[in-house]
């Protein structure tokens, strides 16, 4: 128990994906199914590490970090191995490790071309080893580090086992393969957001006496030890490094080709936790520790926030490439994701949180069930699908309810963290503009007609009508153990959290009440 | 059991009781359908009769149950709510729940009792269809929806039940999505109500903002005492609570998606489509109606208006349809205007009363005319006639549905249509009393219409029709004694129990009760009804056939108008639906390729630029090749990704490892 609260849990759940990668390398190739199995328990056992500290995790003191630890890293800049959870951290690490093994289970039997299982399992451990540290990193260049390192995993998965076709680009004269296309776009731009975050994070270490501790720079954060331009800079760099990760429009454009382009385990993870990282920044380091900042930003954010939702369905309507689609509705569920963060508010901060987990869940199955839908038919042009229902039943029930979930239906996950931010907005922190807020909620609530909209139609043309021709002859394979093993647990969360969505709120309330009383008094 | 006083009415004090166990188990009402959904999904198809028993038993221990809490508030009045708690956020507790008064207890006896009929009857009708079984899961899960909302005591939970039942009308009008107009149908009715529910969110986030509380009783408590918080948005908050009803429950101009919705089988539009669903909007007015008359009064007066308009325009309609269900559909829409506009009068009684009168009837006549679908396989009335010699059984009840809705007494719909008329009258809206009678002389005439075409004459469809099976008869025979008689619990002057139960709340309803008949009211009102039928049956039957019945009357423009129901739809396309879809969905998409990536790949075809400058003369003279290899996603527009495709997986995680080690060492360096 004592190795579980003194941090070497956290440690283990850190660092055994990355030790386990590193063990896979060693296997040799032609052991496909040692390999598989090896990277199926590590996953395995990397949940059930997390899951163990649920017990060990005092909620009714959710606001504070726990089960974590500090240890000197690189002296010379006082940069520390600080790690530890609260409940804002809580849910999303989970989710984390959870989504991994369902990743992973996926894998065994559907991995994409070309086909090489030691290397993509591996990557999938080192991106856990990423998204799992930037969750319970406490410290600067630490979180800076695991926030990189997801980078390189997803660049590899993208550009290797990518989609090859070959396609125009703007701007662009000669043709380009989509994966090559995607996969750099993403890098750079990701990369180029965070090269400024690092920037930022700089500033906050000489300005805050040379300490990269989150908790430390947020004591001196809300003591006021941030002002003027400096604050209004350094939260501007770290805007960019956290909103290219949401995305938040108008610096979402490396996502639906990422999308597109990647896997489907790639897709997967990279809508259900990568996503996060930066809604996460925002919560964990940039309003806590520049909450000045953050009221003056919040408008802004707000504002984008609205366009991305309006943006981001409008898109969705007039697409016909599914994977696509989906890409674009994280662009507008992500914006109710930072419409309530903008609001300050613990409603709108907690709408955010569950907000997370939801699309997490959600639109990590719809990232599944589409991939593998284009996996069967061979394309994801929805002109050419069509009665998914009759063909593969399984996949088209699930598809059905996973588009229910995503446009917000009420009694599952997704409608929280709508109908929350939507709440939150209405009334924003004290001293916020609530025109601008009430504008945006009404964008936000036009939205959710919209997000209905698009996926109604998505249903229509791929889930409804008669089959074409075209399918008649092939042999088409409806979902089978492993993908059903895979998904059967999203729709399992997705309905838990939409009728007891005390699951995250019991974990993240406290936190955000103290997060913003702190922040901002009251 | 806790016996607790309040004054109810001026007059006198209503006695209520907490319900004892019974109240306190009512979460089985909610949960049960849930739990019945999961099972014919899982084991439906391999049970004998393909997952309906379980739909059949369900609903059955559901109408049991109702009845039971029926008896208890007949005897005793019964006004309790029970809250779980299932998360808090900021200040706010969610909480789910479960109301047991006079509201609630009668809507579980609707809607326990049509379902069961209902269910009874779609074994049949459905037999042999495609996805019979999943056609009960979604039955099921409607019922259970439906009870998520009627019980609840939280706005949230209103909420919840609102879009449930929402998906659920989605995925039964949408049965046969074989076809395109199906689904199409499907996605406008749900549509639709996404719209007005926009309404009914921003509704709910007000009120809940302004008194810091989700639960109904509590908001109606300080809607009651003066709040200053609530009052200052009460307009506005009605307003919206309103719109969302206007989608549900199908008024004017929302109700577009209704008629569509005929597109699903024949049980549905009579369990959802007339009965049950569309009456939530009627509901939450209902519900939420001690706000309404304390503070949103002016709100009030939007209500009514849409109402009439709606009861009118509607009622028009439906004369030129000759599809027998779109007849009723639109009738539907025309009651539903009736019970809006009641409560927009204030009068809760009346509407609720013709919700409960109107449920039985318009369920009648919808499985009447299913009936008769089913035997001559069309739904249009020219394909129909002369039924009455061949379907008997569906036809004297059929016939007892009609007059009901035509308002004749002693029949269910007399007392009350005959209330909301009384009220307007006692109101003084003069202009609306008489819009309303109106509306009776359209409703029987359009009624009678539809009974000529086809029961009456000579049969000029194709086959030989015949009577259907019992199971399909014998709910029409049950619903036609509820069509006759259920309009006894509420006769002014002689006994008023009906008024009495449904007043039964925690939050007290004040309003005002007539003592006896207004005699100017029912004697407009049954002039109106009677001159409908006589003219009708004039043109319809003793003026010569069927087809030449609308030839009569027809008045070419008008009529235009009529069957192009006024163009609304049309508006909708043109101005709204193809402007979003044609339009700006692709100016977006443009917008996204052309402006914002092309910004984005010119960055790059620069930083590529860059990177063949820096690669042929810093590179190729001999830098260290780690700091290459990581540099790799910055130079590689330049071709340096070539490496990525050879496939060898160790290479890269060397490089990967590179790339961290590199970034480390940059950031040692940096500092």
């Amino acid at each position: 128990m004592e190795l579980l609260t003194n941090g070497t849990g956290l440690t283990a759940v850190v660092f055994l994906p990355l030790i386990s990668a590193l063990i896979l390398t060693a296997i040799p190739k032609s052991q496909e199914l040692l390999i598989k199995g090896f990277a199926l328990v590590s996953s395995i056992v990397t949940f059930i590490l997390s899951a163990l500290l649920l017990p060990q995790f005092d909620f009714s003191n959710a606001d504070k970090l726990q089960l974590g630890n500090k240890i000197s890293w690189i002296k010379s800049i006082n940069a520390n191995y600080e790690i530890g959870i609260d409940g804002i951290s809580l849910p999303l690490l989970i989710l984390s490790t959870f989504i991994t093994v369902l990743a992973i289970i996926y894998s065994i039997e559907h991995l994409p071309e070309p086909k090489s299982p030691k290397g993509f399992l591996a990557l999938i451990l080192v991106l856990e080893t990423g998204m799992n540290g930037t969750f319970v990193a406490l410290d600067l260049i630490l979180f800076f580090v695991f926030f990189e390192i997801v980078l390189l995993p997803m660049y590899f998965m993208i550009g290797i086992w990518g989609d090859k076709t070959v396609r125009t680009v703007a701007g662009f004269k000669n043709q380009i393969e989509t994966r090559l296309y995607a996969s750099i776009k993403f890098f750079v731009f990701t990369l180029f957001g965070s090269a400024f975050m690092l920037l930022g994070f700089l500033g906050l270490y000489y300005r805050g006496n040379r300490t990269f501790s989150i908790p430390e720079l947020i004591e001196l954060g809300t003591n006021g030890a941030f002002t003027g331009t400096f604050a209004m800079l350094v939260f501007a760099v770290l805007f960019l490094g956290f909103a290219v990760k949401v995305p938040m429009w108008p610096l979402h454009t490396w996502l639906p080709d990422a999308h597109t382009a990647a896997p489907t385990v790639g897709s997967v993870l990279l809508a259900a936790i990568l996503l996060k990282l930066g809604s996460y920044g925002f919560v964990r380091i940039a309003i806590p520790i520049l909450p000045e900042q953050a009221k003056a930003w919040a408008p802004a954010i707000a504002i984008l926030s609205a366009i991305g939702i309006i943006y981001g369905s409008l898109a969705c309507l007039a697409q016909t490439d599914l994977k696509r689609l989906i890409a674009f509705s994280s662009v507008g569920h992500m914006g109710f994701v930072m419409l309530g963060i903008a609001s300050l508010t613990p409603i709108g901060i907690n709408a955010a949180m569950i907000g997370m987990v939801a699309h997490g869940v959600i639109t990590g199955l719809l990232f599944f069930l589409s991939g593998s839908m284009a996996h069967t038919y061979h394309t994801r042009d929805m002109g050419r699908l069509g009665g998914n229902m009759k063909l593969l039943p399984k996949t088209g029930a699930l598809l059905g309810f996973t588009a229910m979930a995503s446009l917000g239906l009420p009694g599952l996950a997704g409608f929280w963290g709508e109908f929350m931010a939507l709440l939150g907005a209405f009334n924003p922190l004290d001293g916020l503009n609530v025109t601008v807020f009430r504008g945006s909620m009404v964008a936000g609530a036009i939205g959710t007609v919209l997000t209905a909209g698009y996926l109604l139609w998505m249903l229509q043309r791929v889930n409804l009508g008669e089959p074409s021709d075209e399918w008649k002859e092939m042999e088409l394979h409806d979902a089978d153990g492993y993908e059903l093993a895979a998904w059967i647990p999203l729709v399992i969360l997705t309905i838990l959290i939409g009728v007891f969505p005390k699951l995250i709120f019991g974990a993240t309330n406290d936190a955000v009440v103290s997060l913003l009383s702190k922040a901002f008094g009251g | 059991m806790v016996k607790t006083n309040i004054n109810l009415f001026a007059e006198g004090e209503v006695v209520y009781t907490d319900g004892g166990v019974l109240a306190e188990f009512a979460w089985i009402l909610v949960v049960l359908p849930f739990v019945a959904a999961l099972i014919i999904t899982f084991v439906g198809k391999s049970l004998p009769l393909k997952g309906a028993e379980v739909a059949l038993g369900t609903i059955g221990i559901i109408f049991i149950y109702s009845l039971a809490l029926m008896y208890l508030h007949v005897t005793e009045g019964v006004a309790n709510e029970f809250f779980i708690n299932v998360g808090n956020i900021g200040q706010f507790d969610i909480e789910f729940g479960w109301v047991v008064d006079g509201l609630s207890i009668m809507m579980y006896f609707v809607v326990g009792l049509v379902a069961l009929l209902v269910f009874i009857y779609a074994t049949n009708y459905m037999e042999g269809e495609i996805r019979y079984t999943f056609f009960f899961t979604s039955l099921t899960l409607f019922a259970g929806s439906m009870l998520v909302l009627v019980s609840s005591p939280t706005l949230i939970q209103i909420l919840i039940g609102w879009e449930l039942v929402g998906v659920c009308s989605y995925l039964l009008i949408g049965h046969y999505w074989e076809v395109k107009d199906n689904s199409s149908a499907a996605m406008k009715a749900f549509i639709t109500n996404k719209i007005a529910d926009v309404g009914l969110m921003i509704g709910i986030i007000i009120l809940a903002l302004n008194t810091g509380t989700m639960r109904i009783s509590e908001i109606l408590y300080q809607a009651t005492h003066d709040y200053p918080a609530i009052k200052n948005v009460a307009f506005v908050a009605g307003v919206l609570l309103f719109i969302g009803a206007m989608g549900k429950s199908a008024q004017f101009p929302l109700h577009v998606w209704l008629p569509d919705a005929m597109a699903g089988p024949t049980p549905v539009s009579a369990l959802m489509h007339a009965a049950t669903m569309v009456t939530a909007g009627v509901y939450l007015l209902a519900r939420m109606f001690p706000f309404y008359q304390g503070i949103a009064n002016e709100a009030l007066d939007i209500v009514m208006l849409f109402g009439v308009i709606t009861l009118l325009t509607a009622g028009l309609i439906a004369i030129v349809q000759d599809d027998l269900k779109k007849v009723l559909a639109y009738s539907t829409v025309s009651q539903l205007g009736y019970m809006v506009a009641a409560i927009g009068s204030g009068a809760y009684t009346a509407a609720l009363f013709h919700l409960w009168t109107h449920a039985f009837f318009k369920a009648l006549l919808f499985l009447g005319a299913g009936s008769v679908i089913h035997a001559v396989h069309s739904n249009s009335m020219l394909e129909m006639g002369g039924l009455r010699k061949v379907m008997p059984k569906t036809f004297s009840t059929f016939i007892i549905g009609t007059v009901a809705l035509a308002g004749l007494p002693p029949f269910a719909g007399f007392f009350s249509k005959d209330e909301i008329l009384a009220s307007f009258n006692h109101e003084g809206e003069t202009t609306f009393f008489f819009i309303a009678v109106l509306g009776a002389f359209i409703t029987a005439f359009y009624m009678t219409r539809a009974v000529c075409l086809t029961f009456l004459g000579e049969y000029r469809g194709h086959g030989h029709p015949h009577e259907s099976d019992s199971m399909m008869t014998t709910p029409l025979v049950v619903l036609a004694v509820f069509a006759a008689a259920s309009g006894w619990v509420n006769i002014p002057g002689v006994y008023t129990g009906f008024t009495k139960w449904v007043t039964t709340r925690k939050n007290p309803i004040i309003e005002y009760h007539p003592e006896s008949f207004d005699l100017f009211a029912l004697g407009l009102g049954l002039t109106a009804g009677l001159l409908g039928i006589g003219l009708g049956y004039y043109l319809y039957q003793l003026q010569g056939s069927a087809e030449t019945g609308d030839d009569k009357i027809k008045i070419e423009p008008i009529w235009k108008v009529l069957e192009n129901k006024y163009y609304i739809d049309d508006f909708y396309f043109k101005f709204i639906i193809d402007p979003i879809k044609l339009n700006m969905a692709k100016a977006v998409d443009a917008f996204n390729t052309n402006v914002i990536d092309r910004f984005v790949n010119g960055f790059g075809q620069l930083a590529s630029f860059m990177g063949a400058i820096v690669y042929n003369n810093i590179d190729q003279n001999g830098i260290d090749k780690v700091l290459n290899m990581s540099s790799t996603g910055t130079d590689s527009f330049g071709g340096k990704v070539k490496l990525l495709q050879t496939g060898r997986t160790q290479q890269y995680l060397m490089l990967f490892l590179g790339g961290v080690v590199t970034i480390s060492l940059l950031i040692l360096f940096i500092i």
